[in-house]
């Protein structure tokens, strides 16, 4: 290994950076769930004493739950069609050599970079000029713009990482497109697609501003608890609810990079060294 | 009659061979739902907000007669000027620290970590994928008036009354955005430094180079491209960023995100909303194109 | 060589992409039951040639046989024939037996005959017993066996076969090269390989094409080629060649007369060369066919005298450079240590005399 080499021996200096970076990346959030324990409806320290009463406090709101079970559709319908359009995406985009697939790509990720509040109000206005009215299929219809460049993202490098010749062994041996597909494409990207299913869901669970500008009374999670920020008394609430929301992303979101990197890091079909083509 | 199957493959396979043949045509096929969506989901919605740049307000319909005037209010009133250039000023901010302050940690990972890398990637950027709402929560908690900061500050005696200056400020939101967007900018940085070739900085050790012009002549050049990538990835999004002023900025961080909210809340004039979004885009285009001309030269430098 | 039931006939293929052509009008009969190789250095044109075989690349022009009938717009999947990729292309997802029955799943058979058929072939390909292994378990070696083995169970009346062997070290390689005869002169299965090794094609093949430029310069058995290669690109790209320039002056029934460089007037066969007087052309000479003497031949044989420019000593041979007057460059020459003349020294500058048998040289259809 190159651990011992002498570019890259040990530096002290750069090692404590990246320990104070990680603490201070991850701290502001922990602040969430340690006041949410608090027995105070204040932030601050020292801490009161601890108490579970914020989570039940929060069990018993139907609100709360209305507006899980609403984000929770939207993200499971936004995560498989945005799924499923990334890889035809993908696919499309590694297999056939189509004519400007980099534009088409960067138009894809567009949403990626451009703000939020800008396709969140084109939206709105599409929507109010065309009569139809916000409810959470608009919201579901702007979080696939923003969950589309997730799930390219994340199928792409499975794609392009999948040797061809798989595909054309299979063909070779009898199988038409349509099980080539099934019995090795499907297979060998797997890790690929449930990678892209988690982490378009949390997305799409954890959007806000889309669904600031695309929804109406059916409210989701994020937009919930917006509009408690407001009262001061349900500041601990707010706490105990982010908190949650906060565990289940972190867990989901760390088997999704876990899943989506792992075969790509080892390399299961390396193609041989020195391919003289002809 | 012996020609009769060899013919029935023929014509069976023609047709099948015309469409293996077009390879384009299947992989624009297979594009179409894709490209439908976003049709349906930018392309028109940005065509109608284009539009609706150039009407007026009339009571609570439009005028849909083509006018200039918003984009004239855009330049006349001093307001609209002002919150464009906050924003740049507070997203550029926020871009520098983000990207100065990851790129030693994007360096640490790329050349000093050597197992476990990919845990690492992932511990880095995990915190990017969770609610950017309540990331950005997080820091009402810590700097709020109420907050972790003051209260502590006040518990301990150290201060009479909570610094305000904390929250609803242009600090609070830089500080928020910087936090926020760190794990964006670490991504393009570490893939740029892991690309380069060690045995380049062993060559610059061998020929006489420290440590310091090592780094000075050899990384940062070749990194370069990434430092673009991540200085656009943050810069953009953050300029048109509603969420961080609105819960931190108070009136002197509130950037152009708020106002065009307030076109279409508020204030409820959807066509001088338009306009500000389409401006907006025009600025960020803009930009973009600077970044495109920055990669390509940078690239040059590393090819 | 030609037969009138062909099992691949390549009749006047062509392949362009825009306005590049990759093929070049390509005709060839394979017959049934050969080992035929395309050899050709990358780029030739070797590999697309195959992959039109296979139905993985559009014939632009021309037409494919496959045991007489036309392949034209048939997809890779209705084929008769089967391919082993360049990178094997294992499936990572599945184990050693599911590879390799990966094609039976169209013939529908009870799961103890597919089975069965299974470890025929792992048998075949003398890996009995690793059939749940999954292929990142499996060597370089082991890879190419199975995939090997995949494509015959499905009893392809063609075996394609690309560089197969390209990514195997030299051990193995020469091991590999044994197992592909012995299995393919049990099968009796026609193969066809690609390879960009001349002394692997050499070794297998019962015919050979060489390629370039997306033509077929010349098909013949391992030994035709060798010693009676038509061109001088053919030529040099088998093993050593002299080229001596050479001139036309004669022709009567098969033979040439030429007036050589540095040889003077000889008489050679013509090689098929379709040259008439004046025309100018060269000549062909393998380096272990001209004879090394340290004195003048006695017994009136006819012989040039050079000098030694260098001499290489490679253990069971040596290799010497015979600088011969009208010759521009020093003739290469290859000697068995074991029957050299005489153990003197070779002294760089000493005066030595080549000679050589009436049909070692060869005459080039091309200068």
């Amino acid at each position: 290994m190159r651990s011992g080499s002498y570019i890259t021996r040990p530096n002290r200096t750069l090692q404590i950076y990246a320990c104070v970076f990680l603490v201070v990346l991850y701290v502001p959030v922990l602040f969430i769930p340690l006041f949410s324990f608090n027995d105070s409806i204040y932030v601050r320290f020292p801490l009161q004493g601890f108490t579970t009463n914020w989570y039940v406090d929060l069990m018993g709101r139907d609100a709360v739950w209305d507006a899980m079970w609403n984000s929770v559709r939207v993200g499971v319908c936004v995560a498989v069609i945005s799924t499923v359009l990334g890889v035809l995406t993908a696919r499309a985009i590694t297999r056939n050599r189509i004519p400007g697939q980099n534009a088409v790509v960067a138009f894809v990720m567009l949403p990626l970079v451009i703000p939020g509040i800008i396709f969140g109000v084109a939206l709105l206005v599409l929507l109010s000029r065309l009569g139809i009215p916000l409810s959470l299929y608009t919201v579901a219809l702007g979080h696939l713009i923003v969950c589309m460049p997730f799930s390219v993202a994340t199928l792409l490098p499975r794609f392009e990482g999948m040797d061809g010749s798989m595909e054309e062994a299979s063909a070779d041996l009898g199988e038409n497109g349509w099980w080539t597909f099934w019995r090795v494409t499907f297979p060998i990207v797997l890790p690929g697609i449930v990678a892209s299913l988690l982490l378009t869901f949390i997305v799409s669970f954890d959007e806000f501003i889309m669904a600031f500008f695309l929804s109406s009374t059916e409210t989701t999670l994020p937009i919930y608890i917006w509009s408690q920020l407001r009262f001061p008394r349900e500041f601990p609430s707010v706490l105990a609810l982010s908190s949650i929301i906060l565990t289940v992303s972190f867990v989901l979101v760390f088997i999704a990079l876990w899943i989506g990197r792992t075969g790509l890091i080892e390399k299961d079909h390396p193609r041989p060294p020195e391919a003289p083509k002809s | 009659m012996t020609a009769a199957p060899a013919r029935h493959i023929r014509a069976r396979g023609g047709l099948h061979g015309a469409l293996h043949r077009s390879k384009a045509f299947r992989g624009y096929a297979l594009l179409s739902p894709a490209l439908v969506v976003l049709f349906v989901g930018v392309v028109v919605p940005f065509l109608i907000l284009l539009m609706m740049s150039f009407w007026t307000r009339q009571g609570f319909d439009f005028d849909t007669t083509m006018t200039t005037l918003n984009y004239a209010r855009a330049v006349d009133e001093p307001i609209f000027g002002t919150f464009l250039l906050r924003s740049f000023w507070v997203s550029g901010i926020a871009t520098v620290a983000t990207v100065l302050l990851c790129y030693p940690m994007a360096y640490y990972v790329a050349f000093h970590v050597h197992r476990n890398k990919m845990l690492w990637i992932i511990l880095i950027t995990l915190p990017f994928w969770t609610s950017y709402l309540l990331r950005v929560f997080a820091w009402r908690v810590i700097l709020g008036y109420e907050g972790v900061i003051n209260a502590s500050l006040l518990s301990m005696g150290f201060i009479e009354k909570p610094l305000a200056f904390l929250l609803y400020s242009q600090t609070a939101v830089i500080i928020t955005l910087a936090h926020a967007w760190a794990a964006f900018a670490i991504l393009p940085l570490y893939v740029s430094l892991e690309k380069i070739d060690r045995s380049l900085l062993e060559a610059a050790a061998d020929l006489g180079d420290g440590p310091v012009r090592r780094f000075l002549r050899v990384t940062l050049p070749l990194s370069l491209p990434g430092v673009i990538a991540a200085t656009f990835l943050i810069f953009i999004p953050t300029t048109g960023d509603y969420i961080t002023p609105a819960l931190l900025g108070g009136p002197d961080g509130a950037m152009i995100g708020n106002l065009i909210q307030l076109q279409f809340g508020a204030v409820n004039n959807w066509p001088m909303g338009a306009a500000l979004s389409i401006i907006l885009t025009l600025w960020i285009a803009a930009i973009a194109l600077v970044f495109v001309f920055l990669t390509r030269r940078a690239e040059r430098v590393v090819a | 060589m030609t037969s009138s039931n062909p099992i691949i006939s390549i009749q006047s293929v062509g392949k362009s992409y825009g306005s590049f052509r990759a093929i070049k009008e390509i005709s060839l009969d394979i017959e049934h039951g050969e080992f035929f190789s395309l050899l050709g250095a990358s780029g030739c044109g070797k590999t697309t040639l195959l992959r039109m075989l296979a139905g993985f690349e559009d014939v632009t022009d021309g037409a494919v046989l496959i045991d007489g009938e036309d392949m034209t717009g048939v997809p890779p999947f209705l084929r008769p024939v089967n391919m082993v990729f360049q990178s094997y292309a294992i499936f990572p997802h599945l184990n050693v037996t599911d590879n390799i029955g990966y094609g039976l799943r169209k013939q529908k058979l009870p799961k103890a005959q597919r089975q069965e058929m299974i470890d025929e072939m792992l048998s075949l390909v003398q890996l009995d017993g690793y059939g749940a292994r999954r292929a990142n378990q499996l060597s370089g070696g082991q890879r190419q066996r199975i995939a090997l083995a995949r494509a015959l169970i499905m009893k392809p009346k063609v075996l394609l076969l690309d560089e197969p062997l390209g990514a195997l070290d030299k051990h193995l390689r020469e091991q590999m090269q044994l197992e592909l005869r012995r299995l393919q002169q049990a099968l009796g299965i026609t193969f066809v390989f690609v390879t960009h090794d001349q002394e692997e094609a050499l070794t297998l093949s019962d015919r050979i094409a060489v390629m370039s430029g997306g033509a077929v310069l010349q098909v013949d058995t391992p030994a035709g080629l060798y010693e009676h290669p038509r061109t001088r690109e053919v030529a040099s790209f088998i093993g050593h060649m002299n080229f001596l320039e050479a001139r036309v002056t004669g022709r009567k029934n098969g033979h040439a007369t030429l007036d050589v460089a540095g040889l003077g007037t000889l008489d050679v066969p013509a090689n098929g060369a379709a040259l008439s007087t004046g025309d100018r052309t060269s000549i062909a000479v393998r380096p272990e066919k001209l004879r090394l003497h340290h004195s003048a031949p006695e017994n009136g044989q006819r012989a040039v005298q050079g000098a030694l420019k260098m001499t290489t000593y490679l253990g069971e041979r040596s290799h010497f450079h015979v600088e011969v007057p009208g010759c521009d460059r020093p003739l290469a020459v290859s000697a068995s240590n074991a029957t050299l003349q005489d153990g003197r020294a070779n002294a760089i500058g000493q005066p030595v005399w080549l000679t050589w048998a009436a049909d070692s040289l060869i005459m080039m259809n091309d200068t």
